[in-house]
């Protein structure tokens, strides 16, 4: 066959459309994304401490301070000159793999997140897969990997005590985040992400369900009852994602009072950039999912989307303008979202290793299988038996 | 005879952990709360704000040479300032004054005076144990040079610094 046939059997618009939303996803989205949510850890964390944290650097050569909003371009370009030094002790292809390991599957999962409705006809979403929970986990449990590789590649003590922790700490709390997300899934009886925002839009969202078909005034017994379920779910997913992303109370793999600072030891400039990227990338595509899941992702709460929906007249085309309307929504839920991770982290001390595993195992792990039994007896109980 | 400390006994809600969290959460966004609003304010932005106007009295900044009301060095070289120096920061080279001088009753006074702001330690030990009060801690604390040779302040500098101290000054006893 002639190239030009192949060439015009494959369809281009798709993959052109799915490149530019890879495109605007990824380097005006997240990344930026990554880079101030630094930046309001440093001024939420000094705000906290009564401190005033970075307010100076602003446009260059100006006295215009903006903030400090500067302060995340002025790290990334320190974090580009600096000196890229391997250490003489490492190896040497392990240690250059760790890095970019930990960042691409925290980039990876944005993939199936719903971060809009539509936008001229288009859906916001990069791929709108049938398995969506199972890509995030499936793709999230393979961060561990660059974790471990660095500790062990690094052939440090403290880089090998953190990767160690690291890798069981996120294996153990896998179990209860999957567990946890059941309950969820039999609530909607769908693994699409997208169509899970579809349904918390039209009938409440899973911890709000006050409008729709889901307000109890109007049928939604069944949804009420599942509020109490959907609560301990919501409760142990954050939780869980909280040890998932190595956050405080939990970021044991690179306390600094034991580990000097855990699996990233031995790595400098950019490497050391990567795993600080996709620290952060995880935690915001984690805020994204349990927005998504739980707090209704890109909907308005209180059918303020079927309202929108009937004043621009057309029921089934999603006018532009409530488009962006629902990609900002999204993207407020989702800052909101990482500042109370900040908040969280400022607040409390750090679990001890003993205590973490006992949380893991002992707690979660049982509350979360007893919610799925919890939430599918009151689903035999309200929900008429599938026809 | 080993001692068991016990354990404190937790109550059920204590055991629950999450009310200890939330009032954990209560204290922090009170603390960020108070400093957003501006009802408490900690930081002085340095370079803009400075604490000049709130030094205490006491304060010991550079150490620096003064003159009295006539426009004489009061420093008279007797060079005990720089063997109290616990750093060594002071060298004085002494010189007679010339008998055609105005002061030339008072027969010394300092060639050459300098302190290493480098190695001062701001002490005021040189103040303590000065005879004639002829050197004093300034409230100067901005010390700042581009290389060693800037950072040793020598007599202009030092007398620039002092200024013109009028009177005797009675240094610890006030009775005297």
């Amino acid at each position: 066959m002639e190239a030009g046939n192949i060439l015009t059997s494959i369809e281009v618009m798709p993959i052109l459309i799915s490149f530019i939303k890879i495109v605007v996803v990824i380097f005006a989205v997240i990344l930026p994304m990554v880079a101030y949510s630094v930046w309001a850890e440093r001024r939420v964390s000094a705000v906290i401490q009564e401190r005033v944290g970075p307010n100076r650097v602003g446009i260059p050569f100006t006295k215009i301070g903006l903030f400090g909003l500067g302060q995340p371009i002025a790290d990334g370009i320190k974090f580009l000159l600096k000196e890229d030094f391997t250490p003489g002790h490492v190896n040497k292809l392990y240690y250059w793999l760790a890095p970019a390991l930990t960042m691409v599957p925290a980039l990876l999962t944005c993939a199936v997140l719903p971060f809009g409705s539509e936008l001229f006809g288009e859906k916001m979403v990069i791929a709108d897969l049938n398995v969506g929970p199972l890509f995030v986990f499936a793709i999230a449990s393979l961060s561990v990997y660059g974790i471990v590789l660095a500790g062990w590649a690094s052939n440090s003590k403290y880089s090998f005590l953190g990767g160690v922790r690291s890798s069981s700490q996120m294996i153990s709390y896998e179990i209860s985040l999957g567990l946890s997300l059941v309950p969820v899934l039999l609530i909607f009886g769908e693994l699409n992400l997208s169509e899970i925002v579809r349904e918390q839009s039209k009938n409440g969202w899973l911890l709000l369900p006050f409008w729709g078909e889901g307000a109890i005034w109007n049928g939604g017994v069944d949804r009420f009852f599942l509020l109490f379920p959907a609560f301990i779910a919501f409760i142990v997913f954050t939780t869980s994602i909280f040890a998932e992303t190595n956050r405080l109370p939990f970021d044991l793999p690179e306390c600094e009072t034991e580990l000097v600072a855990g699996y990233h030891t031995e790595y400098s400039s950019m490497k050391f950039a990567l795993f600080f990227l996709g620290e952060y990338a995880a935690m915001i595509i984690g805020s994204g999912l349990i927005v998504t899941l739980f707090l209704g992702g890109w909907s308005l709460p209180f059918g303020l989307d079927a309202y929108l929906m009937s004043v621009s007249g057309d029921p089934q085309q999603i006018p532009w303008w409530l488009g962006l309307i629902h990609i900002g929504t999204f993207l407020a839920k989702v800052i909101a979202f990482i500042l109370f991770f900040i908040w969280v982290r400022w607040t409390l001390p750090r679990f001890r290793y003993d205590q973490l595993m006992k949380l893991g195992w002992i707690i979660f792990f049982e509350l979360a299988l007893v919610n799925i039994f919890i939430t599918a007896g009151i689903l035999i109980l309200t929900r008429d038996p599938a026809p | 005879m080993p001692i068991t400390v016990e354990r404190p006994k937790l109550t059920l809600l204590e055991k629950f952990y999450f009310p200890a969290i939330i009032k954990g959460l209560r204290i922090t966004i009170g603390h960020a709360i108070r400093i957003l609003r501006r009802k408490k304010k900690v930081t002085m932005q340095y370079p803009e704000e400075k604490w000049d106007d709130n030094m205490p009295e006491y304060y010991r900044g550079a150490p620096a040479l003064v003159t009295d009301e006539h426009g004489r060095e009061r420093c008279v070289s007797c060079q005990l300032c720089e063997f109290i120096c616990p750093p060594r920061a002071i060298t004085i080279i002494p010189e007679e004054i010339p008998s055609d001088d105005k002061w030339s009753k008072v027969e010394k006074r300092p060639k050459e005076f300098e302190i290493d702001m480098i190695r001062c330690i701001y002490c005021g030990m040189c103040e303590e144990v000065c005879p004639e009060q002829a050197i004093y801690l300034r409230k100067d604390y901005a010390i700042t040079g581009h290389n060693r040779e800037e950072m040793v302040h020598d007599k202009e500098k030092l007398y620039e610094i002092g200024g013109v101290r009028e009177g005797l000054v009675n240094k610890w006893n006030k009775l005297k």
